[in-house]
């Protein structure tokens, strides 16, 4: 298994030397692995499991349930690991969820100020502005700069929440659904649906019935 | 700990410029890292609280000049460190110099599924009286510790208000020490911007950040 992986290796690093942290890494690797603590393979599952299977997708299909399902809204909002784990996702970094609601009134604005804690089952792993230092430090102390700098805009009698990560809680964002969008089954409706809505930097618009 | 990570309300870090189309990954060994993440934590039995605690004590210009997946790296090779199951010498070499048959067999590919979708929740059973209810108003005790907190700086001090009372949860502040998981009541406390912020802060706004009992008082 370990000369399998090392030749793996080598293939991926036949044009450059290796830098300093990516030995670092391949050290790490390899010395588990020889340890009998890793399984380079049950690696390899967990990267395409978050490379192809876990993403914001997942939320979308979230959200566009709440929007044509009112009673799963309801459990949504009032238990949103339960209402979540009705359509299948789950488990690392959303062990608990909660969702909270944009209206034309309130809008919601997720961050992590001590780390980058983010909910994994529905929105996938987080970008690297979520991560960064400038979200970080200004998400909380101001929003509206922020959410400008993502070309949000809002009147300045919007409600804004920012709900900063602190604990074990994930939160996620229910947008408010555009108008136009009455006649649209779910799965149309989840394609209007981006992982930006969901952590509330962006904020749905309208659909003009004349386009596509 | 007041650490730089604790960036709350911190000037001078710039804009955000997001990437567009960003993938998920940007180099084939954050993918390493990333995937190390489950085998680690169960062959260390370390917990998330322990592993924070790793990366919050890097050092500031260290933690500012790496990224997040270095960060991740970084307390990887503390926890096993301080776990005695790699020595300097192996994460140097890359060569294991001694291989303990007693540890218990890594996290296989059939594991995968149901360890992510499982995850490990930091909600416990167990009953702990709440200290506060819905509504309350609550001081965050002025504190500054200089161990592992998730009590940021920028609520110490401040008057808040309860919003919801999650349940009872692992408190971090013990647990990233080893001092026990001392579970108790977690709520989401309510701060108008303006308590936070001042004058200049729009008084439409407010911050929710999530606190437990021990960091609270009635206000």
């Amino acid at each position: 298994m370990s000369d399998h992986e090392s030749e793996h290796e080598h293939h991926h690093a036949n044009s450059r030397p290796l830098s300093e942290v990516e030995l670092r890494v391949k050290a790490l690797e390899q010395v588990l692995t020889e340890k009998g603590l890793v399984d380079p393979d049950a690696v390899d599952a967990i990267i395409e499991t978050y490379e192809e299977k876990v993403g914001p997708r997942n939320g979308s299909r979230v959200v566009a349930r709440a929007w044509s399902d009112p009673e799963y809204k309801k459990r949504l909002l009032k238990d949103g690991t339960s209402a979540i784990a009705e359509l299948g996702y789950s488990g690392i970094q959303g062990e608990d969820m909660v969702v909270i609601e944009n209206t034309a009134d309130v809008h919601n604005l997720l961050v992590c100020t001590l780390c980058s804690c983010y909910p994994w089952p529905t929105l996938g792993l987080p970008p690297v502005w979520y991560k960064s230092a400038p979200y970080r430090s200004r998400a909380v102390s101001e929003p509206r700069k922020v959410l400008e700098e993502f070309g949000v805009s809002l009147p300045a009698n919007t409600e804004i929440r920012v709900w900063d990560s602190t604990a074990e809680l994930r939160y996620m964002v229910l947008p408010e659904r555009p108008s136009g969008t009455d006649d649209m089954d779910e799965e149309a409706l989840a394609e209007l649906i981006t992982r930006d809505s969901m952590i509330g930097v962006e904020r749905l618009k309208p659909i003009d019935k004349g386009a596509s | 700990m007041n650490g730089v990570h604790d960036f709350g309300g911190m000037h001078g870090y710039g804009e955000i410029n997001p990437e567009q189309n960003e993938p998920v990954f940007h180099d084939e060994w954050e993918k390493r890292v990333l995937g190390l993440f489950v085998p680690i934590m169960a062959a260390s039995g370390m917990c998330v609280d322990e592993f924070r605690a790793q990366i919050e004590l890097m050092g500031a210009s260290n933690y500012l000049k790496t990224s997040y997946y270095e960060h991740w790296l970084h307390a990887f090779e503390k926890l096993l460190l301080t776990s005695g199951l790699v020595t300097e010498e192996e994460l140097r070499s890359g060569k294991a110099s001694m291989v303990d048959p007693a540890i218990s067999p890594p996290v296989t590919v059939s594991d995968i599924p149901v360890i992510t979708a499982t995850g490990s929740s930091a909600r416990r059973d167990g009953k702990a009286e709440p200290k506060f209810k819905k509504n309350d108003l609550v001081l965050v005790r002025n504190e500054h510790p200089t161990h592992h907190t998730r009590c940021p700086r920028y609520v110490r001090d401040k008057i808040g208000q309860i919003d919801r009372d999650h349940g009872v949860f692992v408190f971090p502040d013990t647990a990233a020490h080893g001092n026990g998981e001392k579970p108790q009541h977690c709520y989401s406390v309510k701060f108008s911007a303006r308590e936070l912020w001042g004058d200049n802060a729009s008084e439409s706004d407010s911050i929710y950040v999530d606190l437990w009992d021990d960091h609270l008082i009635l206000g």
